[in-house]
């Protein structure tokens, strides 16, 4: 897969959804077509209504490699327009529209030659394409170390809780801002410059850095590495915060 | 054939004949952008135009101002599927920065700190297409909307709007910018749906 994989239109078919969290949903979609992707890229989703009316939404793949099997988790914006309709009302067998895959920036690929340490820094449901990152690492013996900091509001916000918990190659840390789980230690708290610091790969071990999430953590996460020595140039970013 | 989502389309957005296919209206204004947001002062910031001769057109940021301002009230449309209607924006045309600039060449590379570039036909910035803006909304362009200066090209998909820009340089053909080398489109006209190749 380090050749370009090209982008078009496919037609998937809902082959489960269940609840991710209270507000999101799992999508496994079997798209025959499908090229395979790197991860951490995104497709279009574009539903269509009996009158011909059409809506694309852009979404992050939490699958990666060659497969037919494409999975997308949906967090519900309450006053959009595709998301509650992936959320509440799409079902198994369900066919659905995709183009994709895209983006080839804030992506990682086995075939990476840079083996420096990878931080991958998650807000809320931007945790998808990072997802997606730590469990392509998880199928290769020998690579880059991986650590995930992950910032979610709640334990039941967690995305991914149970695969995150396997990962066996990359540390995950989940920070918990408003309620953290029954008997931890930790009271809930936002991150902080310091706190950031001590959990992320030191800037002298020159990590490659992803950050996704709301455009307000990012911004200020960003800011943070750079001020704590991380060359900016090591650091991607993917931002969302848009039509839901 | 399409597929037809039935269910879909009870809470469709406000349709107006100005939006593209494909394309959401959106009140705020979303940000997307692929690395960190430079933070650049407008007394450090130059724009320049390069051409073919070497010659060098360059303005500091009063010489620009005194260029001329204008106010521009347009719509913008991001390929990420949202559309902006009747925004205001001031900025410079870039038929006045031209005004004095000789080239034989018909495209161009526009270069932005924080090293993104895109390509444009020069044919797409001429014409009272095309602005250097430097305002949006009544207020200075702020770092993450791509202050002090960004390009304004909004008959194109809104990436083609390069932020934080510092020079365009004459090309004699049309080389794939940032973007358009991952995927995005070479030209990218909202109307004809110009996403990606």
């Amino acid at each position: 897969m380090s050749s370009p994989i090209r982008a078009s239109w496919h037609v998937g078919r809902v082959a489960s959804c269940r609840p991710e969290t209270e507000s999101a949903v799992r999508l496994e979609l079997d798209v025959p077509t499908w090229p395979g992707n790197h991860a951490g890229s995104h497709l279009d989703v574009r539903l269509t209504a009996p009158d011909g009316y059409q809506a694309t939404r852009s979404y992050s793949v939490a699958s990666s490699g060659q497969t037919t099997r494409v999975i997308l988790a949906v967090d519900e914006v309450p006053a959009g327009e595709v998301s509650p309709y992936l959320v509440h009302q799409l079902a198994e067998g369900d066919e659905l529209e995709v183009h994709g895959p895209l983006g080839r920036y804030f992506v990682w690929s086995p075939a990476e030659p840079d083996r420096s340490p990878v931080q991958l820094i998650a807000g809320g449901s931007g945790v998808v394409p990072l997802f997606a990152m730590a469990a392509a690492r998880e199928h290769e013996a020998d690579h880059a170390e991986f650590r995930l900091l992950y910032s979610v509001r709640t334990p039941e916000d967690v995305f991914f809780a149970e695969e995150l918990s396997a990962l066996k190659k990359t540390i995950v840390e989940i920070v918990h801002t408003r309620r953290s789980p029954a008997g931890s230690p930790r009271p809930p708290a936002r991150l902080t410059r310091e706190s950031v610091a001590d959990s992320v790969f030191p800037a002298s071990a020159t990590p490659r850095i992803f950050v996704c999430g709301p455009t307000p953590f990012v911004e200020t996460i960003a800011g943070w590495l750079v001020q704590l020595g991380h060359d900016p140039t090591r650091i991607r970013t993917e931002r969302f915060g848009g039509s839901g | 054939m399409a597929v037809i989502n039935s269910g879909f389309g009870g809470r469709r957005g406000v349709s107006d004949a100005r939006l593209p296919p494909g394309q959401t209206l959106v009140d705020d204004w979303p940000v997307l952008t692929a690395g960190l947001t430079p933070e650049i002062q407008a007394h450090e910031w130059t724009f320049t135009i390069a051409t073919e001769t070497r010659a060098v057109h360059q303005w500091d940021w009063n010489a620009f101002q005194d260029v001329g301002v204008e106010d521009i009230v347009t719509d913008i449309h991001c390929v990420t599927h949202w559309s902006k209607l009747d925004m205001a924006w001031r900025g410079v045309s870039l038929d006045r920065l031209f005004e004095d600039v000789e080239t034989s060449y018909d495209y161009v590379t526009v270069a932005c700190h924080g090293g993104y570039t895109t390509n444009l036909p020069l044919e797409d910035l001429l014409d009272g297409q095309a602005w250097i803006a430097t305002e949006a909304a009544g207020e200075p362009l702020t770092p993450e909307h791509g202050g002090p200066a960004r390009l304004l090209v909004p008959h194109l998909y809104f990436w083609k709007s390069a932020k934080w820009v510092r020079e365009i340089r004459m090309m004699p053909s049309d080389e794939p910018g940032f973007w358009e080398q991952n995927g995005y489109h070479i030209r990218g006209d909202p109307w004809q749906e110009e996403r990606y190749w």
